[in-house]
């Protein structure tokens, strides 16, 4: 035996630092992280624009932006500053959309994970409970949990997380079907493994990369979805959200038509940086993909 | 019209930046004249598949691109044409035979339809002309009951049948010249031999030349009027079959005949006085048939049926069979990652399939198993030292100890210890399932299961996994059950063999005996059917590469 049969090729870099080169590669991809990092930002430093309360009165109702530099996007028709409550804003929708997140997908893998690793009965009676949620209208399931729970932020997030787990359970159950047939399952088996440690050890870090781009469309969605409740005025009015901050301005859009575009254009950033920032993901993760 | 079917002058192949080498193909130079076949060999990697691909003017460009020569066919520069004379030139005057012809089969279309395809773009023939003229192509390829083929979709025909009907696409505008990138690979042996005489017959009928490109040394001596051998891109050696299979100049080629495994079985040795190791009897297995209802039921097969063997301490037992005779059902059902629908593994003296669900995790570290990919049976997000030391941790090792464990392992099997922290796309195939052999031996098993596990790998690479595995089995004195298609592996390797068809044992007994003495017709079928059987590789000095 000559050891050129046994050469091993120059180590490659590290795992981190490949994921972060394809991921750069991206464009548009960095444009979301740059946009995720804003709104990081914003939620971090939102003690420092209004140390006591947004939802407090700063100024005349109704003032324009740039118009006062104590208030410099304008207030509502409450005289509240419009900066503030954009800044705290930011603190709820990405705390409903951390925690919504973490519900659904945890919840998503657990019955995934289940389900199309035994197969069989197990898989037909939590598929039957998938479709049951499915069925009903995302919305209007969301609706009627508000009504029933409250209408608290953490029951609003806990809703959230309940009605869309039901999309990842249903990704990572085809993952683990594709896996679960592999070749290096059976040799686990072989090894003598548990069940347990074969879903969890053996799978799961390969079912991984799928469920994390998706985490970023969940968390995306939650944060429409929470928009969507304070806009119909079922959001927790304690609160400075910016869902509640457009269904307020909706009642002078003709007149002071920034109430509700600024948060709405909050809004749509912040979301459009999440489905960046999850295609971005995608390719960093995607293993197909080369250096 | 030139004499030259295909003329290849210096021809070079570019790779994208940052790719192991900068040419894929650097200066081969290679002439296929009317009625020849010239053999294009090589291992993985060698860049013979993008010949074929350069030729057709089909490579991924502008990625991959001819960076120069010159390429011409019967007398036309292929490289000065624009696409659309290229799309003139495909299917008329060069076409090619894929290896795998369900993926190169369009699976929604019938048969006929894609012959008939080809005539449609390139003659000016009526609907009935063609249907006749494809109905005809069939027959010249053997398919039986042409008629009736040309409605069938490719998935109701055999793989050999398959393989005839691209044959009969690739044939069906009498092209001068014809490229076959190794189209019996995907193929049984019996199959794979009457797909060889089939292309030689019609090559000699039509006069066209064939290029055709294979790895495997036995299919060039049944083949081949030339050899051309490609290393790394680089043509080492060129020269009439006679020449290079029986007195090879180039040290690779040499390494590479030294290493195709050689039909004299190795001299017998006795194990009757071995104790029983592992013994199964009355093994039966069928895959209940399928659906109902709203998806329309399917036969169900007999994979096993009535199995019996037994298996000696330190002895070799090789189970040889075609696909679909249920050898790798077998290697499932003893180490119970299938369960078997009747009979007994008995392991020991233990019964392996009466075993509840905690006993069989114990008992799992005596029977151990080499799979056949070596990439999909490693865990690929995990690193090697794991992957080798997970075995010992499940059954109760401490963690220190199993690694430190794994490291040794690491050297038994010939890998540098600088392995260990690495995850197992970095390495190569050999290289994997050496990492493979390691995992099965960590357990200290008394048995090992090895389905099919050098039929991934290039054959100087397997020539090595094989001795490892028998120097292995030597020095720990264990048990192989040795599951394999390749009939030249088996002599090899094996003290006994048991032939398998449709599930059933149709002969068994000493490797020796059986090669010298086929009994079972089948038996006589399969070792006949070998190809390259007539051709005795040179007794060379064997340098490893």
């Amino acid at each position: 035996m000559t050891t050129a049969a046994t050469d091993l090729p120059p180590p490659e870099p590290s795992r981190p630092v490949v994921l972060w080169r394809r991921f750069r590669r991206n464009r548009a991809a960095l444009l979301g992280l740059f946009l995720f990092t804003l709104v990081v930002g914003m939620a971090l430093t939102a003690g420092l624009i209004e140390p006591n309360d947004p939802l407090r009165r700063a100024g005349v109702p109704l003032t324009a932006p740039f118009a006062n530099w104590d208030t410099p996007l304008g207030t509502d028709q409450l005289g509240r500053d419009i900066l503030a409550m954009l800044f705290y804003g930011a603190r709820i929708s990405l705390l409903v959309g951390v925690v919504a997140t973490l519900i659904s997908i945890g919840i998503g893998i657990v019955i995934g994970a289940l389900s199309g690793y035994f197969g069989g009965w197990v898989d037909d009676v939590l598929m039957r409970i998938t479709e049951a949620f499915q069925t009903i209208p995302s919305f209007v399931l969301l609706l009627t949990l508000v009504a029933i729970l409250g209408s608290k932020i953490e029951w609003i997030a806990l809703a959230i997380g309940i009605v869309s787990w039901t999309a990842p359970a249903r990704m990572v159950r085809a993952e683990f079907m594709a896996l679960r047939n592999r070749e290096f399952v059976d040799a686990a088996r072989n090894l003598g493994v548990s069940n347990t440690a074969m879903i969890f050890k053996e799978i799961m870090p390969n079912a991984i990369p799928p469920i994390i781009v998706y985490a970023s469309v969940v968390m995306a969605l939650s944060i429409l979805l929470e928009s969507a409740l304070a806009f119909l005025a079922l959001g927790d009015p304690n609160y400075a959200s910016w869902g509640n901050m457009i269904g307020q301005g909706r009642a002078v859009l003709r007149t002071a038509w920034y109430c509700a575009a600024i948060p709405g254009i909050a809004i749509v950033l912040t979301v459009l940086s999440f489905s960046l920032l999850g295609e971005g993901l995608n390719d960093a993760l995607n293993p197909r993909q080369k250096k | 019209m030139t004499e030259f079917a295909l003329k290849i002058e210096n021809l070079k192949i570019a790779l994208p930046e940052g790719s192991d080498r900068p040419f894929a193909l650097e200066g081969l130079d290679l002439e296929v004249r009317r009625g020849e076949v010239v053999c294009l060999v090589g291992e993985s990697g060698s860049g013979k598949s993008l010949t074929a691909g350069a030729i057709m003017r089909l490579l991924p460009e502008p990625h991959v691109h001819v960076a120069g020569g010159a390429i011409s066919v019967q007398g036309e520069d292929i490289l000065a044409k624009s696409e659309t004379e290229m799309k003139a030139m495909r299917g008329e005057r060069v076409s090619m035979i894929f290896q795998e012809p369900m993926t190169a089969l369009n699976p929604q279309k019938t048969v006929g339809w894609q012959i008939d395809e080809v005539l449609r773009l390139h003659t000016k023939l009526t609907r009935t002309e063609r249907r006749a003229r494809v109905i005809e192509m069939l027959e010249r390829v053997h398919i039986p009951d042409p008629p009736s083929a040309y409605n069938a979709y490719p998935h109701q025909v055999s793989g050999g049948q398959r393989q005839r009907v691209m044959i009969a696409m690739a044939l069906c505008l009498s092209p001068g010249l014809i490229i076959a990138d190794e189209p019996t690979t995907a193929l049984d042996v019996t199959t794979q031999l009457q797909i060889l005489k089939l292309i030689r017959d019609l090559q000699e009928q039509e006069g066209a030349g064939v290029l055709f490109i294979t790895h495997d040394f036995g299919v060039v001596a049944e083949i081949a009027d030339h050899v051309v051998v490609l290393s790394q891109g680089k043509m080492v050696e060129t020269g009439t079959a006679q020449q290079v299979l029986n007195a090879p100049q180039h040290p690779y080629t040499q390494a590479l005949i030294a290493s195709v495994p050689s039909l004299t079985p190795s001299p017998p040795k006795s194990f009757d006085n071995a104790p029983v190791v592992l013994k199964g009897t009355g093994l039966n297995k069928t895959f209940a048939a399928q659906g109902g209802f709203l998806s329309g039921r399917r036969k169900s097969v007999t994979a096993v049926d009535d199995l019996t063997f037994e298996l000696r301490k330190g002895e070799t037992l090789g189970v040889v069979g075609e696909s679909g005779s249920g050898k790798t059902t077998v290697s499932r059902i003893v180490t119970r990652l299938l369960e078997a629908d009747s009979g007994a593994v008995e392991l020991d003296g233990t019964d392996l399939l009466a075993c509840n669900p905690r006993q069989l995790r114990e008992m799992r570290k005596h029977i151990q198993m080499v799979f056949q990919d070596p990439m999909a049976s490693l865990n690929p997000r995990k690193r090697v030292v794991d992957l080798i030391a997970q075995g010992p941790i499940v059954h109760g090792v401490s963690r220190e100890k199993a690694h430190a464990q794994a490291r040794d392992l690491l050297a038994l099997v010939e890998l540098s210890p600088s392995a260990a922290n690495r995850f197992p796309h970095e390495f190569s195939g050999g290289q994997r399932q050496r990492i493979g052999i390691a995992r099965a031996l960590a357990l200290r098993p008394k048995v090992i299961v090895a389905d099919e596990p050098v039929s991934a790998l290039d054959v100087s690479v397997q020539a090595q996994v094989l001795r490892l595995l028998a120097d292995l089995r030597d020095q720990m004195d264990l048990s192989l059950l040795f599951v394999t298609h390749d009939l030249r592996v088996a002599a090899q390797l094996c003290d006994r063999i048991i032939v398998m068809q449709k599930g059933e044992i149709v002969e068994t007994g000493k490797t020796a005996e059986v090669f010298a003495d086929p009994r079972h017709p089948y038996t006589r079928n399969l070792l006949s059917s070998i190809p390259g059987r007539h051709w005795t590789p040179p007794k060379l000095e064997a340098i490893a590469i």
